[in-house]
């Protein structure tokens, strides 16, 4: 199996903007192409584009409007999770030798259809994420005796996080009183704790060892993968205080990186809501069961970036196909220490924890200097 | 008559394989074990409530039905952990299910 190195990245600012898929699919790449002026684009033989949006032939209309040719282009969605599903498939043709050269194209607009799973009728009328972060929320702070204050403070960290990162939709920072003061939701869920849906791009340049030199001098390594899928409906996870897709598809990766769990030194997980951050450090492991939310307060206090250095789902915005590109593009820029003032101190390693629906699947990548 | 046009009618009826006798959930025609034919099975079913939240004044809840399989219905009440409830109200609306319980 050939190695695969991440060799280039363009993002847009994430935003609200009513634009066009297609336009926001070439704004990152153009972004890329600029900035990388050792790829040619000519080069480029395989288009993954990762997106909910409903449009078609993406790829090809990608490929068509940069004026390239590819061997291999197609869409891929898997609802919040299409962006390292969509880098998964890129690592998977490179490493198998059907490519060398690879553009993963993310893109999202702020009214995705990917934010409701009609299919999923168990849950009656209850399909908005909303009540399934309730639900998570609710068991979680019951499980392991945790306040509203305390969830809290993950909001507080990541908009905090957020005004270091340009691109990011957040331009405010928050006390844990405006978190508990903003919209009530629901009983267990503020508008604060929620990461908004919006308008945002990311693309990334995935290349094959022999490869990789020509176009970039820092290439940073894909050495982990792991994925788990337990479900497509929420009522069928097994707990709700826990992410049990989360926990194998982490194990996986760290495995096959030759890499434990304290070899990470910096992180993007999935926050899609407050519950989500704990939940996910104590499922890869970072934090014991019922923890998670004693790191987060740690971090925040002694202002570790490790975890959500960009600002996370909740400070950064949730445009749903880029998010898995844009956390992977974070941990590339903090590896290459390229990361300006939201830079965590010489990173070795770095991890990516990407997740659709309640948890339901995940996607872990790590990734190496 | 299907799963949806029981629904529909406001009756809840529990998918089974006609081969293998598994409860089926979400509704299919087939089995997902043993892809056997599906039969509707009819009866005062139980559930209990596993978890809970509220928006205004409705509570929804996570409620397993027979120690098999979880729906999300609505309260009016306050749910209790470990509350056993049945299905009071359901149907389609819109495409979309929904269950109420008490
Ligand atoms: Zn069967």
């Amino acid at each position: 199996m050939k190695r695969v190195a991440i060799a280039a990245y363009g993002i847009t600012p994430f935003s609200k903007d009513d634009k066009k898929i297609e336009s926001i699919l070439f704004e990152s790449t153009k972004n890329l192409l600029e900035n990388n002026p050792k790829i040619e684009k000519n080069e480029i033989d395989t288009v993954l584009v990762s997106t909910n949006n409903n449009s078609k032939y993406l790829s090809p209309i990608l490929s068509e409007s940069i004026g390239i040719q590819p061997k291999i282009a197609h869409s891929i969605e898997n609802l919040c999770n299409s962006g390292t599903n969509s880098i998964v498939s890129a690592y998977s043709y490179i490493a198998a030798g059907l490519a060398d050269i690879v553009l993963v194209s993310g893109a999202e607009r702020y009214d995705s259809p990917g934010q409701i799973l009609e299919w999923d009728n168990s849950r009656g009328e209850f399909k908005h994420p909303i009540f399934w972060a309730s639900i998570f929320t609710s068991s979680y702070k019951r499980k392991f005796g945790i306040s509203d204050e305390e969830l809290a403070m993950v909001s507080v960290k990541n908009h905090s996080q957020a005004q270091n990162n340009p691109n990011a939709i957040s331009k405010k920072t928050y006390s844990v009183e405006d978190v508990m003061n903003s919209k009530k939701i629901t009983d267990d869920l503020k508008l604060l704790d929620c990461s908004q849906s919006c308008t945002g791009g990311a693309s990334i340049i995935l290349a094959s060892e022999n490869i990789i030199k020509k176009i970039t001098d820092q290439p940073i390594w894909i050495s982990g993968v792991g994925q788990k899928t337990i479900s497509a409906g929420f009522t069928k996870n097994n707990s709700f205080n826990s992410m049990e897709s989360t926990k194998i598809a982490s194990q996986t990766a760290l495995h096959m990186a030759h890499k434990e769990i304290h070899d990470i030194d910096v992180a993007e997980v999935h926050d899609a809501f407050s519950v989500c951050e704990p939940m996910a450090l104590e499922a890869i492991g970072m934090a014991n069961h019922g923890e998670g939310t004693k790191m987060v307060k740690e971090l925040y206090e002694t202002k570790n970036l490790m975890i959500n250095p960009r600002g996370g789902l909740i400070g950064c915005g949730h445009p749903l196909g880029a998010t898995g590109i844009a956390q992977t593009i974070e941990i590339t820029q903090q590896l290459q220490s390229r990361a300006r003032n939201r830079q965590v101190e010489n990173p070795n390693t770095g991890l990516v924890h990407n997740m659709s629906a309640a948890a339901t699947s995940s996607t872990i990548l790590v990734l190496e200097k | 008559m299907s799963f949806e046009s029981e629904m529909s009618k406001g009756s809840f009826v529990i998918p089974q394989c006609s081969t293998c006798q598994k409860w089926v959930w979400p509704p299919t025609d087939y089995c997902n074990a043993c892809f056997g034919k599906i039969s509707l099975k009819k009866g005062d079913f139980q559930g209990r409530v596993i978890e809970f939240s509220r928006q205004n004044d409705d509570y929804f809840c996570m409620v397993e039905i027979e120690n098999s399989f979880r729906i999300m219905a609505k309260m009016s009440d306050k749910p209790k952990i470990d509350q056993i409830v049945k299905i009071s109200k359901c149907g389609i609306e819109d495409g979309n299910y929904y269950f109420e319980i008490n």
